[in-house]
């Protein structure tokens, strides 16, 4: 890297305590050993059939994946995006393994392998206490198959159907079959494609009718089993009147070799009805030279099929060696609304390339967007919207806000917003600022006594603000110390 | 494929003419420059919408029209007739090109600063070919521009404008392009390099005018250097029949503290491209783009902008203005990128678009790519329409909603339009919106 010729002219604590945040390590990274059944690495026909054979798949389910992975053989992998891997070999990734215990599944949390449960324990889910004082029902995803399920009962009684997905296609066939692809079709991109093909597991959370759920539902991913590409698929329905809110949080072991995750989320919010999605990402970002992380290419949609529908993604992305997606809501309900809050930061030499898309077509459709990028170290932050208001969005209202904060002079921000509009009563507005840590506020933090530091946590956190007023209470403080965490050393 | 081949056999013909000359402008450099654009347009070949640059804006049309080189008719044209498209002879310098070709008759120059050249590029690179190794093409890449790299294969002529150091050209110089098109549909390729020595000051005002029925296509290029502490202020006021299609490039290359302004009005065209692309590559540049399109009917615009800042302490300004009527479409697309070097950097980026009809359309991607930490880098965009409360307020004091319409519009462009120093043709512009807007005789004299 070529320093510039104009060095900029910052205290050399800010500089020390840059470079100890930059060099901050990954708290959370551990490995635990469970004998998995896993298949061997790599992909054919053979494997998308053993896959839906060992989940007793039904036959419509098989030939969905088998329709995808033809056309996915027919794709070839995308590269527009403004971030850089090398390239994958999907013939050496591992499609299906899953803990030993699948065959008899625990009942309850005492049945649930102790191993996995001290495997939760170190990451800080007290998966039991906080189901219990937090009031969350945790769908625990451990790699491919789903081991605990709480408060399934209790969101039974009032007809939410919260369960892992190969359990729903099980047990509510006629919905899956209806809502499968509905979003994000098989053959949507090269991703969402391989998923379909491959999925392993995931949620499936149906709302019915004029229902409000009572707590907030909840899952934690992880991916363990050294190879094994995680295939999430998540679904969410949410019928006329109903509302729920979902929080999606991850963490992963310490590894070398990058991992692949290219998860699909399907989002359905009918009259009325209000989704509200959250997730935290703290994926293992890969060491400080760039080395192993994880690879985060996820396809995340949103219907707003109804009326009055609601539906806001928040997303804190903090992990992954890269982050690649985009949440987007089509708004085709009349008067419905989509959201979309974000907060990416890359450190290192992490990568992202995020942002929403926002399709408006019914009348009286709003979108609101707010992005915030942190870029440090060697990390590159983009931020890539498109907003598209169609010509029968009538009286269509867009705002988008993307700030970018810059620290240190070997990342870098960038922003590439789309902005589409066919109809003349539309109101867009866009706007996008790049700036950083100003001088004048650390030094006025400083004089008060307050350490650089905490100055620069605390400008950060206020950067971040707009954001984590979007998140559940639970995450709010979740994401503030993950930033924290990730900023150690410097950036609180 | 076979179809993209016979789209470039066309110019692949032109340029065998030109090739075959014996007497060929520029000598050897020049040919060899030629050669080597042609190469690269032949491997181009024209953009589509799968290319990210041209996603909105589709040039199948100029792709697929069998365009014959213009010929020099200069002979043909009344003096008459474009009278109304200069300004006072005592106040501009005026160079005027009719098909492509200078038409010296036409032009007029008197008291020019010692050691000041403005004329015809083609003599110039004639009497001295040593211009084209020092400055031709080296400002405007044809790398990546199917468009630049036939233009500077096929360019005929245009202007040259050459400012020593320390010289102040106080009267504007005026570059009218007209065309008169024929039966056939014609190709004009102008070529502009206008450079600006250290500590010079030089205002070039271009006008694009077309006379009579007929398609054609006017594929220009204007190269502007602006040397260091020299002041450049540039103008394009484009009016081409609707028949017409409009690619330009705008390069303007600034060095340390040189200020430079590009104004790009667009009224006339069928399609429309401007590709203004700004290089700051010396400290403490400031550099201003303003935009006015006010496209109507089934018209294209697309405004293409890059701003590059290379070293510390740069200004670039950026205001874009759409006025979208009919079935008119917009595109804008900003591009800032903020080297690692160029701290300090202050760039601003704003483009605002009203949208007048429902069937009418705007595009639009501004963009920062930022490499520097300590900059300042904003952009903006909004797509709207008329504020219903000033209407209500116009309409409630007895004014037709035909004349508050027009009086909204007016205002509107008025920013943009302000921001046009020489007084002339400031005036002709807000002349030309009036004659467009509903009632807009009834606006006279309120600008």
């Amino acid at each position: 890297m070529v320093s510039s010729t104009e060095q900029t002219p910052m205290s050399s604590e800010t500089d020390a305590t840059l470079d100890r945040w930059q060099s901050e390590e990954y708290k959370y990274g551990f490995y635990t050993d469970i004998e998995t059944d896993s298949l061997p690495p790599g992909l054919s026909e053979d494997v998308v059939r053993l896959i839906s054979a060992k989940k007793d798949e039904p036959d419509w389910l098989l030939q969905w994946r088998l329709k995808a992975y033809r056309h996915w053989l027919t794709m070839t992998e995308p590269t527009w995006q403004n971030v850089h891997y090398e390239p994958i070999d999907y013939q050496k990734i591992i499609y299906y393994s899953a803990p030993k215990q699948a065959k008899d599944r625990p009942q309850s949390l005492d049945d649930v392998d102790p191993k996995l449960l001290e495997t939760y324990e170190k990451l800080g889910i007290p998966l039991q206490e906080r189901a219990i004082l937090a009031g969350v029902a945790v769908d625990a995803v451990f790699d491919s198959v789903s081991v605990a399920t709480t408060f399934k009962e209790k969101l039974g009684e009032i007809g939410i159907i919260f369960c892992p997905f190969s359990e729903a296609v099980h047990d509510h066939p006629e919905l899956v079959q209806q809502y499968l692809g509905s979003v994000v079709p098989h053959n949507d991109n090269f991703f969402a494609a391989l998923n379909s093909a491959v999925f392993s597991d995931g949620s499936f959370v149906y709302i019915p009718k004029g229902v409000k759920c009572p707590m907030d539902l909840s899952t934690y991913f992880r991916i363990n089993a050294i190879s094994t590409g995680q295939f999430e698929r998540t679904l969410i329905v949410a019928e006329e009147g109903s509302t729920v809110s979902y929080l999606e949080g991850c963490t992963a072991p310490m590894r070398d070799e990058h991992q692949l995750h290219a998860a699909v989320v399907e989002l359905i919010a009918l009259d009325d009805a209000t989704i509200k999605y959250s997730t935290i990402q703290n994926w293992y970002p890969g060491d400080k030279d760039g080395k192993g992380g994880i690879y985060n290419f996820v396809t995340k949609r949103a219907k707003c099929l109804g009326r009055n529908s609601h539906i806001s993604w928040t997303q804190v992305e903090t992990g992954a060696a890269i982050t690649w997606k985009y949440p987007g809501c089509i708004l085709i309900g009349d008067n419905s609304v989509g959201e979309f809050y974000s907060v990416a930061l890359t450190n290192n030499h992490q990568q992202a390339d995020t942002g929403t898309k926002m399709i408006h077509i019914g009348k009286n459709t709003r979108s609101n967007v707010v992005s915030k990028g942190i870029s440090a170290g060697f990390g590159q932050n983009t931020y890539r919207g498109l907003i598209k208001i169609t010509k029968s969005a009538h009286g269509a209202r867009n705002y988008t806000q993307c700030d970018s904060m810059l620290i240190g002079d070997k990342c870098g921000a960038h922003t590439f917003p789309y902005i589409e509009v066919k109809n003349s009563t539309a109101q867009m507005e866009h706007e996008a600022t790049t700036s950083k840590i100003g001088e004048d506020q650390l030094f006025y933090c400083n004089q008060r006594g307050i350490s650089t530091e905490d100055a620069v946590s605390m400008i950060v956190n206020g950067f971040c603000k707009e954001v984590f007023r979007e998140l559940p209470m639970e995450f709010a403080v979740e994401a503030q110390k993950l930033l924290e965490v990730s900023l150690e050393g410097s950036v609180g | 494929m076979v179809e993209l081949v016979q789209e470039k056999d066309i110019y692949r013909s032109a340029f065998a003419r030109l090739e075959a000359e014996s007497n060929p402008v520029g000598g050897s450099a020049l040919i060899a420059l030629r050669t080597q654009a042609m190469a690269r347009f032949a491997e181009l070949g024209f953009p589509t919408l799968r290319h990210e640059d041209w996603r909105y804006t589709n040039v199948a049309r100029i792709a697929k029209t069998e365009f014959r080189s213009a010929v020099d008719c200069s002979v043909d044209l009344d003096e008459r007739a474009i009278v109304a498209e200069t300004f006072p002879e005592a106040q501009f310098h005026r160079l005027v090109f009719v098909n492509g070709f200078f038409a010296r008759d036409l032009s007029s120059q008197h008291g020019l600063p010692k050691g000041v050249q403005v004329g015809s590029l083609a003599e110039t690179l004639d009497d001295d070919p040593s211009w084209v190794e020092r400055h031709l093409a080296r400002y405007a890449s044809y790398q990546d521009h199917a468009f630049t790299a036939l233009n500077t294969a096929l360019m005929e002529d245009g202007a040259f404008v050459y400012v020593p150091k320390g010289v102040i050209v106080e009267q504007p110089i005026h570059l009218l392009y007209v065309t008169m098109p024929g039966v056939e549909p014609i190709v004009v390729h102008p070529r502009n390099l206008i450079i600006a020595d250290e500590a010079s000051q030089v205002t070039i005002i271009e006008s694009y005018v077309g006379l009579g029925e007929g398609v054609y296509f006017t594929n220009t290029v204007t190269e502007i250097s602006v040397g260091e502490g020299a002041v450049v202020d540039h103008y394009k006021v484009q009016r081409e029949t609707t028949q017409a299609y409009h690619v330009g490039t705008t390069q303007l290359y600034q060095r340390r503290s040189s200020t430079a302004s590009s104004h790009i009005i667009s009224i006339g065209g069928d399609i429309v491209r401007n590709d203004i692309n700004a290089v700051l590559d010396g400290e403490g540049c400031d550099c201003t783009l303003n935009g006015l399109y006010v496209p109507a009917g089934k018209q294209h615009v697309d405004n293409h902008l890059r701003v590059e800042h290379r070293k510390p302490h740069g200004n670039s300004r950026e205001h874009f203005k759409g006025i979208l009527d009919d079935s008119a479409r917009g595109v804008f697309t900003g591009r800032i990128i903020v080297h690692k070097d160029a701290q300090k950097t202050d760039a601003k980026q704003t483009n605002r678009n009203l949208l007048l009809s429902d069937n009418a359309s705007v595009d639009t991607k501004p963009q920062l790519e930022i490499f520097a930490n300590d900059v300042k880098c904003t952009h903006g965009a909004t797509i709207g329409q008329l504020d219903k409360d000033a209407m209500f307020y116009l309409r409630a004091r007895g004014i037709s909603a035909d004349a508050a319409r027009s009086l909204l519009v007016f205002a509107f462009a008025g920013e943009s339009i302000a921001k046009i120093k020489p007084q002339p043709v400031r005036a002709q512009v807000q002349q030309i919106l009036l004659e467009r807007l509903p009632q807009g005789d009834q606006l006279q004299g309120l600008s």
